[in-house]
């Protein structure tokens, strides 16, 4: 196992992200209300759930290269269950779910391998090709496009967007001196995340026009806009010390990740509605499911990953 | 030495398989008897039921703790009746009644007797996975006998996705556990019967399932 090199660079930032916490956590006990306030409760749970989590991405990402990869594998396989377990699937299916699992270890392996070709394509082209042949050995043909389509948009989404995030740990090291692949990581991860909770309040402060009410009425321009451009600031203001962004491009970046990241969180958000659920699951306390956290992720990683691979790899 | 491997299986395998390859969604996990003894009854979907019911129960109580289930079944081989009464920790019945033996229910009027912790699936094998078949009376005769030992309905789903009957294949899915409020003897087989299945039926409500047809 190679060690990887987590630049100093990174550790200050990640030194950063714990500041933010303690200063959430000091918001949070400021506010005091009492226990009985659900809001106030659910608030609470939420901000110890980041602790937790902060604290196993930043395990992850720092003790070696290997490990990381089995963690957002692992994130994949948590996100692809909970996609599986919350839509219709059809008894005769159970096998081929199956194999859509077994994309996890292939997917990530690719990644260690540093096989860029074989990344890009196993899914989109191999496995999507392979589920409905898995289907037809079974011969159920009721409901079968509906099954193959809800199958294969689940590994899209919960294993090929998100092993996007993996990727950037294996892109060469040397094009990125000051961050590395896990400064990378940390800028996408950290923004994305950090985008849902700025447009979420600037929404809380000024949210007047709903921006797609049918989809989700909490959803307002002034969230978006407020969430827009406090994330690129951020992004500016990162980019030096992570990526190897140019001003020009990691102004670009934050746009694009805040735009993204809002369609990705609505794009789950539909698919919840139509299940006629509110939460995706109860994985993470406050916050409901793991897909109700990386919703924006889903479509941030493969969008940001190939805005820096096409200009600077 | 059988109590050890006993604990290992079920704080190592049972755990790490429930709580990493299935993942739970436990709701009133509060709710559960905390001591013998007691009875939960559920309905049943999958070799899995009894495993995730005794994952969630505390492990100082794993000594107490009898699956109830059925000797037809798990005496077909010597393996699987040994591994059925010393690892998993089944009590043993006979499903069918011959004229003249003794009362089938006598091995958990003695359990119960003893303050253990029954676990029993009134819907009597594990049917067609994830429809709920009609309870059978036999637990009413069980809370006659004990009139004060609280019986705890739960309701699971999602386990007989992840291993139904007659497959050998796992498939990982999340699965829901819905604790329900302990119910007491009403003095009478019929309206005790009805009770359970009105609280079964609406722990079933307090989900949205989808459709797996």
């Amino acid at each position: 196992m190679r060690t990887l090199e987590v630049s100093p660079n990174v550790l200050w930032s990640l030194a950063g992200l714990y500041g933010i916490l303690i200063v959430a956590s000091m918001i949070v006990a400021v506010l005091r209300r009492s226990p009985a306030d659900a809001n106030y409760r659910e608030l609470v749970q939420r901000v110890r759930s980041w602790w937790a989590m902060v604290t196993v991405f930043t395990i992850a990402l720092s003790l070696n290269r290997n490990i990381s990869l089995v963690f957002f594998a692992f994130i994949s396989f948590v996100a692809l269950k909970e996609f599986f377990s919350i839509i219709p699937t059809r008894r005769a299916d159970r096998r081929v779910i199956f194999w859509a699992y077994l994309a996890i270890p292939l997917q990530y392996y690719w990644i260690a391998q540093a096989w860029y070709g074989m990344f890009i394509i196993f899914i989109p082209v191999y496995m999507f090709l392979f589920l409905p042949l898995r289907m037809l050995i079974i011969g159920e043909t009721k409901e079968f496009l509906r099954a193959a389509g809800t199958l294969h948009w689940g590994v899209m989404i919960m294993v090929f967007s998100i092993s996007h995030v993996a990727y950037l740990l294996v892109l060469p090291a040397a094009n990125n001196p000051g961050g590395g692949g896990a400064g990378l990581v940390l800028f996408l991860v950290f923004l994305t995340q950090f985008n849902d909770v700025a447009q979420y309040l600037w929404g809380k402060m000024l949210g007047r026009h709903k921006i797609i009410p049918k989809v989700s009425p909490n959803k307002t321009w002034e969230g978006f806009l407020g969430g827009m451009a406090t994330t690129t600031i951020l992004a500016v203001l990162l980019a030096d010390l992570l990526t190897p962004l140019s001003l020009s491009a990691s102004l670009l970046a934050g746009l694009l990740i805040s735009a993204a990241g809002f369609v990705g969180d609505v794009t789950i958000s539909a698919i919840k509605r139509d299940m006629n659920i509110k939460d995706s699951g109860s994985w993470l306390p406050g916050h409901g499911g793991i897909l109700d956290r990386i919703d924006s992720l889903t479509y941030t990683a493969p969008l940001f990953f190939h805005f820096v691979y096409y200009l600077y790899y | 030495m059988i109590r050890l491997l006993r604990f290992l299986f079920y704080t190592v395998i049972v755990k790490s398989v429930v709580l990493v390859v299935l993942g739970l969604n436990a709701r009133h996990r509060e709710k559960l008897p905390q001591k013998g003894p007691a009875i939960i009854v559920a309905n049943h979907n999958s070799h899995l039921d009894t495993l995730v019911l005794i994952s969630l129960l505390p492990l100082k109580l794993l000594p107490l703790v009898s699956p109830v289930a059925a000797m037809d079944y798990f005496f077909r081989s010597r393996l699987l009746a040994w591994f059925a009464v010393n690892i998993v920790g089944i009590l043993p019945i006979k499903r069918m009644r011959t004229r003249g033996e003794e009362n089938p229910l006598a091995p958990c009027f003695s359990a119960l007797a003893a303050g253990k912790i029954l676990i029993l699936f009134p819907e009597g094998s594990r049917g067609e996975a994830e429809k709920l078949s009609e309870f059978k009376g036999g637990i009413a005769r069980l809370a006659e006998r004990f009139p004060d030992v609280p019986v705890t309905p739960v309701f699971l789903h999602g386990l007989g996705k992840a291993l139904p009957k007659g497959e050998a294949l796992l498939v990982p899915f999340f699965c829901d556990v819905f604790v329900g409020e302990p119910i007491h003897w009403t003095g009478e087989r019929r309206s005790y019967m009805r009770q359970l299945d009105e609280s079964m039926a609406a722990l079933s409500a307090e989900g949205h399932f989808p459709t797996w047809e």
